[in-house]
């Protein structure tokens, strides 16, 4: 009887991993042409998906034949990592507003995600709308796997009555330059007017680089990504200058070497913070802010400042088999008319070229989007290659080694960071 | 005159003994039946695969896609054994049970011994002890954070003897910070285990050693620490276990592994190649690794601390 059981139990187990095993996808020639109900998912973020369901009750009233149906993004660590489990089940959904570029060239190697140059004006499309913007996303084999959706440029927000405190001109702060950044940061807290001049998060996730670093490093370069023509390009003049001037604030304890457990610039702890103009509705009621450009070290004009652009695309997913209706709601949610409501309710940019011009009539009502908006014309995306997170995480251990503990040269740091960058460019 | 003769009657259906065998172990096997293919669907397969994914080049993809997942030896191995960051993290936790598992052994015993004594309150100690126990991780790190901060408590009260950089963010004291929150954390569990091992001390011996004149510390030593031995062995052995798979304090507690990787732990690493990166080969290779460790450090503190009996 036991051996019985025993057969029978091993017969269940090797059913059950060949059940496992015999997995398949939508048949992409068929998915591509095919049209009816799809499911999308959306960021959890209150604004977002109040445009979102309402995006998707218009295509709906349009559409009654091809349902939309908007779910929020399964929780998970981050996004990404729910995204990537939904690919491996084959669960994901047809289209998800939120996915990272940084994610992209992952989910790609999954065979995740559907290339958009296989729909006739893929391609085309993506294009008209955002213009030069638009290269950045293309992939390495040359195809668009994500549309770039909207993006949330960086810039640097101050809360004027902490300036006023420490005896700073709130209308008129010194952020342009190195030097002018550093003795407003030290005036800020030796004044006590504030407990840090400004409190990026010091810790080790490999997407904490992209609020520090990242966006000085855009400025101080003229708008170079972090890798470029399968070079990294950090452990340059530019690099080091950037990893020196954030030294310098851990050194003189302008800026915390622990991460805050809440909103720092909320809670009045730090003076400034970098934030992309999400921020605006969301600071509005909790102090009086001003923005500014990032810092370069020669002080360059506002109008020749890069920055890093904390972008979102658009995925369709593998997984999908109305992959028709899933391209139609890309661009009807992409239209003019849906990117002006995006902008409405969120303050979000969306990835559109000449983005000022195009919603003239809206910033003029709303001018303390207007900055962002003229920044988001000078956007770097995060680089779109193989192992982008494995560089960003070997990237971030150097930094937190050097310049917030200072148990290595930033110089030497850089060095480093780059040579395993480059060895992890060489494996893929 | 008619004799009757009443024969003892046979039982109707009587089954012989090995056909009774055979049906309680069949009833047997229907009962673990359960349990057994749960052991198989959540331990065994996923560990057999996670065996054949460390010898070849792996990663997940959507269903339908065909990705080739070469043979390749030992290779994922030869790279977690030259990856410096991988042998920090042995070193990290290594640090983590020399300090965790002789404390919770220690003062799990000590306090069982002293909520097993006829206290006043002692309901209230006992739930005391175990409430951080049931408590969610979350939540406790950030009263650990409101303490072991720069600006926390713990530094107010040490004034100018405080560290810098502070407790958290100290290359040194990083982990040995988590240490002592997880022994804290756990302490009410394994109190509990001892308090169960405790019932079986005789009363008779503790008080044949009183009349022989022996002391509270002579009558610990030498009737409760032999009396729960197995209990120590179980206690030290699930500290060990659940010590080398530590994930959460290291993740929220020191902002993903700490200064210069001062506390990430085996586990942190294998969530961040594995999941965050996309390299499932390579986190499987240092699972089976770390399963190996855990085992043999079972094994010698089962052969310590069972010593003598």
């Amino acid at each position: 009887m036991l051996r019985r059981t025993a057969s029978a139990l091993a017969v269940l187990a090797l059913a059950g991993t060949a059940a496992g095993c015999a997995r398949s996808g939508p048949d992409p020639a068929t998915a591509d042409h095919s049209r009816g109900p799809i499911t999308v998912w959306l960021s959890n973020n209150a604004q977002e998906a109040q445009w979102g369901h309402q995006m998707v009750a218009d295509w709906n009233k349009l559409h009654p034949d091809q349902h939309v149906r908007a779910q929020n993004i399964p929780a998970g660590k981050t996004s990404e990592e729910a995204i990537s489990a939904s690919i491996i089940a084959g669960t994901s959904a047809c289209l998800v507003f939120n996915t990272s570029p940084a994610a992209v060239p992952q989910f790609q190697k999954q065979a995740g995600l559907v290339p958009l140059d296989d729909f006739p004006d893929g391609a085309s499309y993506i294009e008209a709308r955002s213009g030069g913007l638009a290269a950045q996303y293309r992939s390495e084999d040359g195809k668009y796997y994500q549309l770039p959706w909207k993006s949330n440029p960086v810039m640097i927000l101050y809360n004027k009555k902490l300036f006023k405190k420490a005896g700073l001109d709130p209308e008129h702060p010194r952020l342009a330059t190195y030097s002018e950044f550093l003795d407003t940061s030290r005036k800020l807290v030796r004044s006590g007017a504030a407990d840090a001049a400004i409190w990026p998060a010091p810790s080790n996730e490999f997407f904490q680089s992209w609020f520090d670093f990242y966006p000085a490093f855009a400025a101080e370069s003229g708008g170079t990504p972090l890798i470029k023509d399968g070079k990294p390009q950090f452990d340059s003049p530019a690099g080091r200058k950037v990893a020196d001037f954030w030294r310098t604030f851990y050194q003189e304890k302008l800026a915390p070497q622990e991460a805050y457990p809440g909103d720092a610039l909320a809670d009045g702890k730090a003076a400034m913070a970098t934030v992309g103009p999400w921020a605006i509705a969301a600071y509005k009621d909790k102090i009086d802010w001003g923005v500014a450009p990032v810092p370069t070290s020669d002080g360059r004009p506002a109008s020749q400042v890069h920055t890093f652009s904390d972008q979102k695309s658009i995925g369709m997913f593998s997984a999908c088999k109305n992959r028709a209706t899933a391209w139609d709601v890309m661009k009807f949610a992409t239209s003019q008319q849906q990117d002006g409501a995006f902008l409405t309710a969120t303050g979000q940019m969306p990835v559109r070229e000449h983005l000022a011009q195009q919603f003239a009539g809206w910033f003029a009502k709303n001018p303390a989007y207007r900055p962002f908006a003229d920044q988001a014309e000078r956007e770097v995306e995060v680089p779109n290659v193989a192992g982008s997170i494995d560089i960003w995480q070997a990237f971030r251990d150097a930094w937190t080694r050097s310049v917030v503990f200072g148990r290595q040269s930033p110089a030497s740091a850089l060095h480093d960071a780059a040579a395993k960058t480059s060895k992890i460019l060489g494996e893929y | 005159m008619t004799l009757t003769r009443t024969l003892p009657q046979a039982p109707a259906a009587r089954v012989p003994a090995p056909a009774r065998r055979r049906r309680r172990s069949g009833i047997g096997a229907l009962f673990v039946t359960p349990y057994m293919l749960y052991t198989l669907a959540v331990f065994a397969i996923p560990l057999g695969y996670t065996l054949w994914i460390s010898f070849h080049r792996f990663y997940f993809t959507a269903p339908g896609a065909h990705a080739p997942s070469p043979w390749v030896g030992l290779s994922n191995y030869r790279d977690v054994l030259t990856d410096p960051v991988v042998g920090k993290s042995f070193l990290n936790i290594a640090i983590f049970l020399v300090i965790n598992v002789p404390l919770t052994v220690g003062l799990s015993l000590v306090l069982a011994t002293a909520l097993n004594a006829k206290l006043p309150f002692r309901s209230f100690f006992r739930a005391a002890f175990y409430l951080p126990y049931i408590t969610a991780s979350v939540a406790l790190v950030a009263v650990w954070q409101f303490l072991f901060g720069s600006d926390g408590l713990v530094n107010h009260a040490l004034g100018g003897l405080a560290p810098d950089p502070s407790w958290l963010v100290n290359t040194h004291l990083a982990m040995p910070s988590i240490a002592l929150f997880v022994t804290w954390k756990q302490l009410g569990f394994f109190v509990m285990l001892y308090l169960g091992a405790l019932q079986n001390v005789g009363n008779d011996l503790y008080e044949a050693a009183s009349v022989d004149g022996a002391g509270a510390v002579r009558k610990f030593w030498s009737i409760t620490v032999p009396g729960v031995r197995p209990a120590t062995t179980l206690v030290a052995v699930y500290a060990i276990v659940t010590g080398a798979n530590l994930f959460s304090e290291p993740y929220l507690l020191t902002g993903g592994g700490g200064p210069d990787n001062s506390s990430t732990s085996p586990v942190l690493l294998m969530y961040q190649k594995g999941i965050e990166q996309g390299h499932p080969d390579f986190a499987a290779a240092l699972g089976v690794v770390l399963i190996v460790l855990v085992l043999a450090v079972t094994l010698i503190t089962r052969k310590l601390t069972e010593r003598g009996d």
